[in-house]
């Protein structure tokens, strides 16, 4: 460019500017066309994928869960419908003046509103959230007249958990509650989480959670158009949820209303079961709690209560209360030394009141001793210097292996809680449990004299009730063993097709059967003319039993006195008992904690039970503690 | 007797004299279908369809009214135009209101107004008239002169801050320069420090304009917040395949999912319903259009039309360029219209200021020689 101007060149050079704009026009749309290619045809599947996604939302519809039903069809647990106030948060503009003007018209709690804004975090906007629970009728008509001012709020019926008989077998129903970031991953685990979408509650225990995947049925759901602001637009599809299946139980909702009745204010725990099928009849776990506490989410005070309550309402004693058997031990031992050779039914001891091993003297429970003693007398009379003899000759090894075999110190498989984990094992000494159970090595060895007190289910012992209970069904079974189980069979409401559990036996002893006809003759015996004929005199069938006292503490050889001890530091009293005895339906083994002897409270308890399940008699109220069994019958 | 259909033959001649019937047919095709595509995007609530047919029944009088005035007097509006413009941008800087954060309009009592659309039309018409008159002597120092004249209202409307305006107008702006004969060794210079100073640069923008860089970049970076429209729009495209999903069927469209979809984003509900097909026609369309605007300019007879003609003609091409490539994803979101497509009747009178302008400019092209 010079300072010459030639128009002919400027038009020459602005036509070439022209065209190097048109190739850069053409380039650029080239690039544009490039990239439509690629996002229309080359990733095409991809977008069109996305768009659906944005598009349809698939908004799960809760199935019922399954009911539970005892053995005669007694409701246990089942739904209702109430009315909830929900707030679908994309139809409200402002949630927090809204939720405000809305509780001038019903009644919401802080923690009404704490769920909320918790259950809002968790969901999508789509759907409504419940901010107001079981409305009252009164309350849902008040809504109603002032509902024009509520858009986006709703009154709708949502399903509830419920638990018609309340405390009553609660510690076998269980109970469900909101599921937690531990309930998630179990969900996940088990690779239920499409199944479990739009779910809030899970089973928390018992039943409840032992059969969650059955009971929770198969969600359905519908697809829905959503606009972008996650407004339902249309249904495109509705598959609807499949119900739960629901529990037959093999339990007695009776027997165990009158079971925990029986219990009054005593804390302790009782398993009944049906010897021939290993199906529980009662199982009780005392003080009980009422699980419809926890449906809509237990209060903080109520949870406080229920926790720290010295009496651990909470804990279900019967597979997870271990306690050292007591005198209930002995019969097993008696069974035990028939069964391995070392000893006859007859061979008898002369008992002085003690016995010496080493330099310790054990004692016998009653003063002078019980005299020339056999196996028979022995149980009736719940003689301890004959089972610390026999204990002795027999060695820990010995009882540890029969015991196992009656299912002592073993989950017993029992369908409650989470796979085994509900369950406590207890403790069935041997040496090879001392060996683990101790890091030190002189902690480590077995002591002989550690044996002796084993005999009388005393020591190391300790068993929990359900244990003690299978293992009396396998006495009166004549030997053949059965998973105690709670559900009788399961109704799956898609087919209407029963599944029984299957009784299974577990295994058979091969007991011989004239030394269970010794122990079964002893048993009944001890109910006749030994420490259980008070609590069942005038029976009018034969039960075999034994009692039972199991030490809190160990007294170290002082006399043990009723009325001086503290209440807590009173001995646990048992019970076993199978009847009738020549044909049993029913056996059983009662612990009440801190009862003292167990002929005292545990055995009156065992014979209501007993009298209403085979009589169908009703008792009365809690059942006595018989105290003038203390004079007589502290021999156990 | 009176010869009715010769009378009338003459006045529709008249009427058409100054009419680029190529340039009306592409604009009017164009057109079409944005007008049916604004009824895609706002028959579900708005209904835009109609008042857009009225915005383009003005603009093409507009049009119409432009294309009759001969360059030499489209001359005389330059300065003025300019010099207002500048004033009203000061003006905006000084007592604009602020909307979203951004001081760019001006209230005028019963209407405001938003200087920076004048600009426009009006920098490419300042600067094609300052070549005009340097023509003859046309020195380095002159390109000087233009780069000041084209800086201060940019540097006004970026403030604002409008980058995507203050693109516009300065791009205009450069169209001409270029065209006036800018040395390539300059041209050159210019985009090595740009590359230089973009580093600088980068932190003299705003945040948001930071942002929008980045989400470009990766927009899942932030689906919610900016990277939303792009992705959107992109799921819009893509889902749109091939021959697209069919008039009034866009799901991204029509659930809403798409932003500004009448207006800046119109171009993802046209593709999503149109798919590769509709897009191919449309910058088929476009290039027709950018085609006959740089026809003409090579035929233009002064260096004020021609530049003029060009750097409109260009104008339209980077609007749409923009446009298109903001809302497929490979040019960050700044607040550009696509031409004749988009609703809005400020565009679209501004789009035909324009179209006029190229209309006078190629019909009295002989009237010049002569």
């Amino acid at each position: 460019m010079g300072d010459f101007h030639n128009p002919d060149a400027d038009i020459d050079r602005f036509r070439f500017r022209l065209g190097f704009a048109a190739i850069a026009v053409l380039l650029a749309f080239g690039l544009l066309l490039g990239r439509f290619v690629w996002l229309q045809v080359i990733q095409h599947d991809f977008y069109q994928t996305r768009a659906e996604d944005n598009r349809i939302a698939l908004i799960p519809i809760v199935p019922n869960r399954g009911v539970i039903t005892d053995r005669n069809g007694v409701v246990l647990a089942r739904n209702y419908s109430a009315f909830t106030l929900e707030i679908t948060p994309s139809l409200v503009p402002d949630l927090e003046a809204s939720i405000e003007a809305l509780a001038s018209v019903i009644d919401i709690q802080p923690k009404d509103r704490k769920r909320f804004k918790r259950l809002l975090d968790e969901a999508k906007n789509f759907e409504s959230i419940p901010i107001r629970t079981r409305l009252s009728d009164a309350e849902v008509a008040r809504f109603a007249a002032q509902r024009y001012r509520f858009p986006g709020i709703e009154v709708k019926a949502r399903l509830f958990r419920q638990y018609p008989l309340g405390s009553i077998a609660s510690h076998a129903i269980g109970y469900i509650g909101r599921i937690t970031e531990r309930d998630q991953q179990w969900i996940l685990d088990n690779e239920r989480q499409a199944n479990y979408k739009g779910t809030d509650h899970i089973g928390k225990t018992g039943l409840e959670q032992h059969y969650e995947f059955e009971l929770h049925g198969e969600t359905g759901y519908e697809q829905v158009e959503i606009d972008a602001g996650g407004r339902a637009l249309r249904s495109l599809k509705r598959i609807p949820p499949v119900s739960g299946n629901n529990l037959a139980l093999t339990l007695d909702a009776k027997l165990q209303e009158i079971t925990e009745q029986a219990f009054g204010e005593r804390k302790g725990s009782l398993v009944a079961i049906d010897p021939e099928t290993g199906g529980i009849l009662a199982l009780v776990s005392n003080p009980t709690y009422d699980p419809n506490l926890f449906v809509d989410g237990i209060t903080p005070d109520n949870w406080k209560e229920l926790n720290e309550h010295p009496s651990k309402p909470m804990v279900n004693r019967a597979i997870n209360g271990a306690y050292p058997p007591g005198s209930t031990f002995k019969p097993f031992m008696a069974l035990a030394a028939l069964e391995m050779g070392k000893r006859t039914p007859n061979q008898a001891i002369s008992d002085p009141g003690y016995y010496n091993f080493g330099n310790h003297q054990f004692r016998d429970d009653k003063k002078g001793g019980h005299g020339s003693v056999d196996m028979y007398k022995s149980i009736v009379h719940s003689c301890d210097t004959y089972y610390y003899i026999l204990a002795n000759d027999m060695g820990i090894d010995n009882i540890a292996k029969f015991m196992g075999s009656l299912g002592l110190g073993q989950r017993t498989g029992i369908d409650l809680g989470k796979d085994d984990a509900g369950e406590s094992k207890g403790v069935l000494p041997s040496q090879e449990w001392k060996k683990q159970r101790f890091k030190k090595p002189e902690q480590q060895k077995w002591y002989a004299g550690e044996t002796i007190s084993i005999g009388i289910g005393q020591g190391y012992n300790a068993y929990t009730p359900i244990q003690l209970a299978q293992a009396t069904a396998v006495i009166a079974n004549n030997g053949v063993m059965f998973r105690p189980h709670l559900v009788r069979h399961i109704t799956d409401t898609k087919t209407g097709e029963q599944r029984l559990i299957e009784p299974k036996p577990i295994r058979d002893l091969n007991l011989k059967p004239q030394n269970l006809e010794v122990i079964r003759r002893a048993m009944v015996g001890v109910n006749k003319e030994g420490t259980g004929a008070r609590a069942f005199a005038g029976a009018p069938y034969e039960a075999a039993g034994k009692t039972g006292t199991a030490q809190v503490f160990s007294l170290k050889g002082a006399q043990y006195k009723e009325g001086s001890t503290k209440k807590e530091l009173r001995d646990h009293a048992l019970f076993i008992a199978f009847a009738p005895a020549d044909k049993p339906k029913i056996a059983l083994a009662v612990l009440v904690e801190n009862g003292g002897f167990g002929a005292q409270s545990a055995a009156p308890i065992a014979r209501m039970v007993i009298d209403y399940y085979l009589l169908g008699k009703l008792p009365a109220g809690a059942a006595p503690e018989d105290n003038s069994a203390i004079e007589d019958d502290n021999e156990e | 007797m009176i010869d009715v259909a010769g009378t009338l033959r003459r006045w529709w001649l008249q009427a058409v004299a100054h009419i680029d019937f190529p340039l009306l047919l592409i604009t009017l095709s164009i057109m079409l279908i944005g007008l049916a595509t604004v009824n895609s995007a706002t028959i579900d609530s708005a209904h835009r369809m109609l008042s857009q047919a009225g915005n383009m029944g003005i603009a093409l009088c507009v049009m119409w009214v432009v294309a009759r005035i001969p360059p030499q007097k489209l001359m005389r509006f330059a300065i003025p135009l300019y010099v207002i413009g500048v004033i009203l941008l000061i003006a905006v800087f000084l007592f604009g209101i602020k909307v979203n954060g951004a001081k760019r309009w001006l209230p005028l009592g019963f209407t405001r107004i938003q200087p920076s659309e004048i600009m426009k039309i009006a920098m490419p018409l300042m600067l094609a008239w300052y070549f005009q008159k340097y023509e003859a002597t046309l020195k380095l120092k002159h390109y000087a002169g233009a780069a000041l004249l084209l800086l201060v209202p940019f540097a006004l409307i970026a403030k604002q801050p409008d980058l995507g305006t203050a693109l516009l107008v300065g791009a205009a702006g450069f169209y001409v320069i270029f065209f006036a004969g800018l040395p390539w060794k300059i041209i050159g210079g210019m985009i090595a420090a740009a590359a230089s100073a973009a580093p600088f640069l980068w932190t003299m923008l705003h945040d948001y304009q930071k942002k929008r860089i980045l989400t470009l970049i990766d927009p899942t970076t932030d689906p919610l917040g900016s990277g939303y429209h792009i992705i959107q729009a992109t799921i819009a495209i893509g889902s749109g395949g091939s021959l697209g999903k069919g008039y009034l069927n866009g799901t991204q469209t029509h659930l809403e999912f798409i932003p500004e979809k009448h207006t800046d984003f119109i171009f993802a509900v046209y593709s999503e319903e149109w798919g590769l097909l509709g897009n191919s026609l449309l910058v088929f369309l476009y290039t027709l259009l950018i085609g006959r605007g740089l026809m003409i300019a090579s035929a233009a007879p002064t260096v004020f039309s021609r530049l003029l003609a060009g750097a409109i003609t260009l104008g339209f091409f980077t609007y749409a360029f923009i446009n298109m490539g903001m809302v497929s994803g490979i040019l960050p979101v700044v607040g550009v219209p696509l031409p004749f497509m988009s609703y809005g009747g400020t565009a679209l009178v501004t789009l035909f200021l324009g179209i006029g302008m190229l209309m006078s400019i190629h019909t009295h092209r002989m009237l010049v020689k002569k």
